[in-house]
């Protein structure tokens, strides 16, 4: 069960709890906001016709497009490693589970700009890999499978990790129950896993969403930055950035700013229903 | 449904859980497993059910080989001891769950499976919480439900994890009386798994004494109860006193006493001697010669008996007694009191066994 409230008063003296309360505003006011209220204000810079234009432009479109069309992919892909590499460490016993079950972690731990550079000297063209793939047609590096690669191995952990927890405190009572009575593999899956994870799945599916959106430093290794072409929302910010075009620069970013206050609406939202049907097991999903 | 289990031997790693258990149950029977933890009880279970496959050996359900077979060719009724509902689904769901998942030519018309999972919650008692879901229930009301659900596919063997024992005393006591009497209306072979020698010996038609992967002793509670085969199963099934004793030509010196009858040793070795406490006589003038006297160091309310420890000289160890209230009051017993003491049943067992 979730920990009662602390009762105010007692213990706490009314001013550290008034220094508190007003430092985490302070922060936020600092370090969220105000950012936030600049990225807008320099959007508007010049003006509504501007900020449309910037958004609607060729190049914006199809960076939008670039990116919508990664995180298409990269989301139920990774949802469907995620849950089966977190329903192997949960529900058999194996050799090299545990160093499995930490290197999951490995894509976090790893700095971006690394993850790219890996599947530039696994792909890239000038390397064994690459030139065979290059010789029957296909690019990795510098093209749309890269990004998508580049951004699998980023976003793997988000499902995985937000399963792990989830399945090892169900443990596998309900499944060994359902098979007992008569219950088929699948049916299983379908009829009791999946239901009893669902809320666990979708939330670590939209964080590994937000990431992908987001993504900057593996898919810039790995993108070349072809305009119109292998650019990503994150990377024609930054182009544009680059080229003094400040207001255009945050014009799209602006774009951002709402995938990413749209990721965090559905998981507030998500959170909420899942407290309401699942009051009990809402202890595996705090943070 | 007749039960054979044939040199069933299960191996974890480092250890034997199951060591060539070959055991019986007859059609129709309500047999406890009954053990301390961790002496492979439940892992029997487990492989009757399917849920765990032995090294080696084979599970014969009426007349057929059944050892390879999943849970699901084997049609037997599993209840968990931490019920294992399905916590997605409402009560009506849980029930019939085992016949909505049968293949479509054997399942049942919808107004079937209504009527059946009806039926079935009504058996149970359970049948005013149809659109509940789990975590709305009690551990009791869960577990009631749980039966019922395993009970839905019509098992041809009931089995049962430790049922009660996340249960609360009073909820604990109820549903077993209740288990036993739905036992006797609907007769399905039953084995359920315990460590609470109570339960054992208020429910089951026979039990079967499990220590170290071994079985220590098989008999109806009576038998178990009143010939323990050895020091472990006497020890297990009560409430105890252990006395170490010298033992010649079979009659073990206690103190002043000595015991009589039922034991084959001839010679003289050393020998545990047990004695229950309700075996034991107090009173407060000495009437046989081999009483021993003693002094009351505690005493303690039990419910309907009281539980006295009384310090005697000879003796390592307070010896502990349970007396009626009545005789108690009768008495006027208080701590320090001198008494009497008189042992009505002494057990021996020889030999080394480890408790």
């Amino acid at each position: 069960m979730t920990p009662a409230p602390r009762t105010p008063g007692r213990g706490d003296s009314p001013k550290i709890r008034i220094a508190l309360i007003s430092l985490t505003y302070l922060f936020f006011a600092a370090f969220v906001f105000l950012p936030l209220a600049l990225v807008f204000a320099q959007a508007f810079q010049k003006g509504w016709q501007y900020y449309r234009e910037s958004i609607t432009e060729p190049f914006a479109l199809e960076a939008l497009k670039l990116t919508l069309l990664t995180t298409a992919i990269v989301v139920p892909l990774n949802a469907f490693f995620g849950m089966s590499a977190a329903w192997a460490v949960t529900k058999f016993h194996f050799k090299g589970k545990t160093v499995l079950k930490t290197l999951l972690d490995l894509p976090f731990a790893v700095s971006p700009v690394i993850a790219g550079l890996i599947f530039v000297l696994l792909l890239g063209s000038r390397t064994p890999l690459g030139s065979w793939l290059g010789e029957r047609g296909i690019t990795i590096i510098f093209s749309t499978p890269g990004i998508i690669i580049a951004t699998l191995f980023v976003t793997f952990p988000f499902v995985a990790r937000e399963l792990i927890p989830l399945m090892e405190a169900q443990g596998r009572e309900e499944e060994e129950a359902a098979l007992t009575l008569g219950a088929g593999g699948w049916q299983i899956v379908r009829k009791i896993t999946l239901p009893n994870i669902r809320w666990g799945l979708l939330y670590g599916m939209i964080l590994c969403a937000a990431r992908s959106i987001g993504e900057f430093g593996a898919v810039s290794v790995v993108s070349g930055h072809i305009r119109g072409l292998t650019n990503t929302i994150p990377l024609h910010v930054e182009i544009l950035y680059s080229e003094y075009n400040y207001t255009a620069s945050f014009a799209v970013s602006s774009i951002l700013v709402f995938l990413a206050l749209l990721t965090v609406i559905l998981k507030g939202s998500m959170e909420k229903a899942y407290l309401k049907t699942n009051p009990q097991s809402a202890k595996n999903h705090e943070h | 449904m007749s039960i054979e289990i044939r040199n069933i031997t299960k191996t974890f790693a480092g250890y034997t859980a199951l060591d060539s258990v070959n055991l019986t149950v007859a059609s129709g029977d309500l047999v406890a497993l009954l053990g301390p933890s961790g002496c492979g009880k439940t892992t029997l279970l487990r492989i009757i059910a399917g849920l765990e496959a032995p090294d080696s050996g084979s599970i014969i359900l009426e007349n057929r080989d059944t050892t390879n077979l999943s849970p699901k060719e084997k049609n037997v009724g599993f209840v968990f001891q931490h019920y294992a509902l399905f916590r997605r689904l409402t009560v009506f769901e849980n029930v019939a769950f085992g016949l909505r998942v049968l293949p479509a030519r054997h399942r049942p018309s919808r107004s079937e499976i209504r009527d059946r999972v009806e039926h079935l919650l009504k058996l149970v008692q359970m049948e005013w919480a149809l659109n509940r879901y789990p975590e709305q229930l009690s551990g009791g009301q869960r577990q009631r439900v749980a039966l019922a659900r395993a009970l839905a596919v019509k098992p041809r063997v009931l089995l049962l994890d430790e049922p009660f024992s996340a249960l609360d005393a009073k909820v604990r006591q109820e549903l077993r009386r209740w288990l036993r009497k739905l036992h006797d209306e609907i007769h399905v072979t039953s084995i359920f798994v315990t460590h609470d020698q109570e339960e054992a010996l208020e429910l089951a038609d026979r039990i079967v004494v499990i220590n170290k992967g071994k079985i220590e002793q098989e008999g109806s509670p009576q038998q178990v109860y009143d010939h323990p085969a050895n020091a472990f199963v006497y020890n297990f099934l009560g409430n105890v006193n252990v006395f170490h004793g010298r033992l010649t030509n079979g009659v073990v010196n206690l103190g002043a006493q000595t015991s009589n009858g039922e034991h084959p040793q001839k010679g003289e070795t050393t020998g545990k001697a047990f004695v229950r406490p309700h075996e034991i006589g107090i009173s407060r003038i000495r009437s046989n010669e081999s009483d021993i006297a003693g002094t009351i160091l505690e005493i303690r309310l039990m419910g309907g008996q009281i539980g006295l420890s009384v310090a005697s000289e000879g003796f390592e160890h307070p010896i502990e007694a349970e007396i009626p209230r009545e005789l108690f009051r009768n008495l006027q017993l208080e701590r320090g009191t001198g008494v009497f003491i008189t042992f009505n049943n002494i057990r021996i067992f020889s030999g080394d066994y480890e408790i």
